[in-house]
């Protein structure tokens, strides 16, 4: 493509994200987030980056974008939705010649950087060991994998830091209002059309992953969307929080991808795997997150229990 | 190495754990206190021979992450080890098993073991965005921690911690763009190449640290947030949480970019520093709240932190490494630590005793609460730098270093920070000892609870009456280490 | 040693332009979502920053990508419990109504 292509993306990308910072509704604010989103994913296609791409579209626009949603709604009903104070002139003189110098200095960090390789000779050369096609899954399963651990639990501590604000007399309740209706109408008939297809996206997304683009989290990312229009469509209702199948589906994945690295470690070599088994191992790994990351991301957007 | 893993690996897996056991989560600590004590130890009898470490899964920087815990990182792990056992213990008074699970009874513990691992992680780690994620973890931890305590306090705590990531990761997005590597050792021999960008990241970065680190004047979200927060959190954030970022600041300046520190930026620390200590003392002098006042003295004690940039002269060309600053920065964040901890544990039972939070009304708490006063008597006793503590190693190794490289206003600020401390704190003291009318208790306490703050206080008087070993050890590894501080500071009293 | 292209300068400029922007609004806006829309622009600038440093004609370095799909789940994870927290605040406010569960046992 061409580098007209490239600038227009560019300009249209800042205006999007203009609109979702400055715009006074905030509902619509939230839109152009989302907007913004799809168009950052494109601009990673158009970079040839496509895992990325997958992600930003599923998480920063998608996940994001909904999150954004339930918390406006969230704060207008605790009466939190009145209009902003306007911001006293001189803080935003102040602020926007601080922003001004930040993109000048940053700019000028970018237009000095040497120009270099990076690793991405390093990557191919090592690739083979993990039996992996994909290099971005090799980076997160193989060599970076203590990053992508640490990452799981990350959105695992959010889970239970969102679960810490439950007031006390919902906890262990069900999150989210009530949609649960009579089945019927489009949305209900789209709902049960969903589900088989979303596993089998699912599925086939975490398989591709090792040789093509995809993985863990787009996968998981996929699955919790089918789960919340299940929701939406009132087909089924938020599950009980103090559920044990619940919880033991959310800790599944952390905990598999932490045992492996503790039998490496027991075997010597911590986060290591067996050679020539690296692929199935890693599949495991994969499979495991998807559910537990599915489950996770479901339950961050449904947020604390809000009922009994 | 398999050591290191399991250090990051065990509290990860008590996480888990205590999350799928639900009412019965509290009685983990039980395992997780001796495990992780031993995992420490054994971490730092490796240390003591030399940096230990290598790289994970099998795969060396810079394609892989390298762990390599040298004596710094091995005194931090175990001192904050023994911190977070004993406030973990003292943590089942209020959050431990009842009849049915409650909303802070469960998340507490997932959050306190993510917590631990975070800050192991922090330690151990010896690549940049490997960094970065653990510290995501561990604020994502404190920051729903705090509010535990006061929610909006947590969120401008949030807001900071936001901020402050964005600016890390930028900055290190900016030197993985120059140098093409993101451990720590590798930088160091590639930053030479492309100087300017990898500056400007190293600032960025370094803006970020200092917020989250709480460095005066970027400290506004400090006291609020501590000060709430029950006294097990408090303990947890102000001693364990706020060392965290500062030690990274430490890994960028001292052993990733030495050579790109020049004086003025070292000059610069410390003075922030010394703005800090006089600053966060004058303002815990006017405190009329207990836990506030502690909140406060954490303000001015990480400014101490901060006179290791000048005293040991960041920036390997321009003043050799006075190991004798490193090692008085080790005993003041070891001793920070135990004491702090200490400190808010004893006021929690004193306030909760008592029922209330002012100093005002705690006339004769030494009488109804002895052990508690006295374990608050100790730990201020290392905060103040009286011998034979901790503190008194940290703040006389300093001293020293200061007078010996000639920067006397830092020896004045060390000085006026001691009376200044020794003042805030007598000052709740002779409350607690004053009257002779002994306060009806309020709440029932446990009998062993008190037991926990005099643990850490013994313990931060201990790093000061058997100061050789841990001197030894925090200047292990010390990078490029000079003779200049060894020969000069004798080390213990 | 190659030198940056034309495009990869064109992305890594618009991410520092998204940068700055995402700071300005950051700083001056007041809404906790909006707030939380900054944070996400300036990380995906971050991110787009990364991304064009790292382009190389045929495509992105696999391991940027993998660091910048840990970036966006990191941010997700910080932008759920922040949602999280100003629903609560803004709901019960700073006043706790369920502290007396657990404060009876102990401090």
């Amino acid at each position: 493509m061409s580098l007209a292509f490239d600038l227009a993306l560019c300009i249209l990308i800042l205006g999007a994200a203009a609109l979702a910072v400055f715009g006074r509704d905030l509902f619509g604010s939230i839109v152009f987030f989302i907007v913004y989103g799809v168009l950052i994913a494109l601009a990673w296609i158009t970079l040839g980056a496509v895992d990325v791409s997958l992600a930003e579209a599923a998480i920063g626009a998608g996940v994001t974008g909904v999150l954004l949603i339930g918390a406006w709604q969230g704060i207008r009903d605790g009466g939190g939705g009145e209009p902003e104070a306007p911001t006293p002139w001189p803080l935003h003189l102040a602020a926007g010649g601080a922003a001004a110098a930040l993109c000048g200095v940053i700019s000028f960090a970018v237009l000095s950087l040497p120009g270099h390789d990076g690793l991405a000779g390093e990557v191919p050369e090592n690739q083979g060991a993990l039996e992996l096609g994909n290099p971005v899954t090799g980076v997160l399963l193989g060599f970076r994998a203590y990053d992508t651990l640490l990452e799981t639990l990350v959105l695992t501590a959010a889970l239970a830091a969102v679960w810490s604000l439950t007031p006390s007399q919902f906890w262990g309740g069900i999150p989210g209002p009530n949609h649960v209706k009579p089945p019927d109408g489009v949305l209900a008939s789209f709902g049960r059309m969903l589900p088989p297809r979303g596993l089998i996206v699912a599925v086939y997304l975490v398989w591709a992953g090792a040789d093509a683009p995809g993985g863990a989290f787009q996968a998981g990312t996929v699955l919790a969307a089918v789960w919340i229009l299940i929701v939406l469509a009132g087909l089924r209702d938020e599950p009980r929080l103090s559920r044990l199948p619940l919880r033991a589906l959310i800790i599944l994945g952390p905990l598999v991808f932490l045992g492996v690295g503790l039998i490496g470690m027991l075997l010597g070599a911590p986060l290591s795997y067996p050679e020539g088994q690296a692929k199935p191992v890693i599949l495991v790994i994969e499979y495991a997150l998807t559910l537990s990351i599915a489950a996770t991301l479901a339950l961050l957007i449904a947020g604390p229990a809000r009922r009994r | 190495m398999s050591l290191l893993f399991a250090l990051a690996a065990a509290p990860l897996g008590f996480m888990l754990a205590s999350l799928i056991l639900g009412r019965r989560a509290p009685h983990l600590i039980w395992i997780a206190a001796p495990v992780m004590l031993a995992l420490a130890v054994l971490v730092a009898l490796g240390a003591s021979a030399g940096a230990t470490g290598g790289p994970l899964g099998g795969w060396d920087a810079p394609l892989g992450i390298v762990l390599e815990a040298d004596g710094l990182a091995a005194a931090l792990i175990l001192a904050s080890a023994v911190t977070a056992a004993i406030t973990g213990l003292f943590a089942l008074a209020r959050f431990g098993p009842a009849g049915r699970e409650t909303t802070r009874r469960y998340t507490f513990w997932p959050l306190f073991y993510g917590l631990w691992a975070a800050l192991n992680a922090v330690f151990i780690s010896r690549d940049l965005f490997n960094l970065y994620v653990a510290l995501e973890l561990l604020s994502l931890c404190a920051v729903a921690l705090a509010a535990f305590g006061s929610r909006k306090a947590a969120m401008h705590y949030l807001m900071v911690a936001l901020a402050g990531s964005l600016a890390y990761l930028l900055g290190v997005v900016l030197i993985f763009a120059s140098v093409g590597t993101l451990d720590i050792g590798l930088i160091a021999q590639r930053a030479g190449d492309a100087r300017t960008p990898v500056l400007i990241g190293a600032a960025l970065m370094s803006a970020g640290l200092l917020a989250k680190t709480a460095l005066f004047p970027l400290h506004g979200w400090l006291p609020p947030a501590h000060g709430a927060a029950p006294p097990v959190v408090s303990a947890l954030l102000s001693a364990l949480v706020v060392k965290a970022s500062f030690f990274i600041l430490l890994r960028i300046w001292f052993e990733a970019l030495p050579a790109l520190a020049g004086p003025d930026m070292a000059q610069a620390f410390g003075v922030l520093g010394a703005g800090a200590v006089l600053y966060g003392s004058v303002l815990a002098l006017r405190q009329q709240g207990l836990k506030a006042l502690i909140a406060y003295s954490t303000v001015a004690q990480l400014g101490y932190l901060f006179f290791v940039f000048p005293l040991a002269g960041a920036g390997g060309a321009v003043t050799p490494w006075a190991a004798g600053a490193w090692g008085a920065m080790g005993f003041q964040l070891s001793a920070h630590m135990l004491a702090k901890a200490g400190l808010f544990l004893a006021a929690g039972i004193i306030i909760h005793a008592l029922g209330s939070g002012t100093i005002r009304d705690m006339a004769g708490a030494g009488r109804a609460l002895p052990v508690t006063v006295l374990a608050f008597g100790l730990c201020a006793i290392s905060l103040m730098g009286l011998p034979p503590s901790g503190g008194f190693m940290a703040k006389y190794l300093m001293l020293i270093a200061a007078l010996e490289s000639g920067a006397w206003p830092y020896a004045a600020v060390i000085i006026a920070g001691g009376l200044l401390a020794a003042a805030y704190l007598f000052r709740p003291i002779a409350r607690f000892m004053s009257g002779t009318d002994t306060p009806a208790l309020q709440a029932r306490v446990h009998w062993a609870l008190p037991l926990a703050p005099l643990a850490l206080g013994l313990c931060a008087l201990t790093l000061g009456v058997l100061s050789a070993g841990p001197y030894e050890l925090m200047v292990t590894g010390l990078p490029q280490a000079g003779e200049a501080g060894l020969d000069e500071v004798e080390p213990g009293p | 040693m190659e030198a940056l292209t034309d495009r990869s300068v064109l992305y890594a400029l618009t991410g520092a332009g998204l940068i700055a922007l995402g700071f300005y609004g950051f700083i001056v806006r007041r809404a906790l979502i909006h707030r939380l829309i900054a944070f996400n622009v300036i990380g995906s600038g971050i991110f787009l920053l990364f991304g064009g440093a790292a382009y190389f004609g045929g495509g992105v370095d696999p391991v940027p990508q993998a660091l910048i799909i840990t970036g966006i789940v990191v941010a997700l994870a910080l932008t759920a419990f922040a949602a999280a927290l100003g629903v609560r605040l803004a709901q019960d406010g700073d006043e706790d109504d369920d502290s007396d569960d657990d404060a009876e046992g102990g401090p």
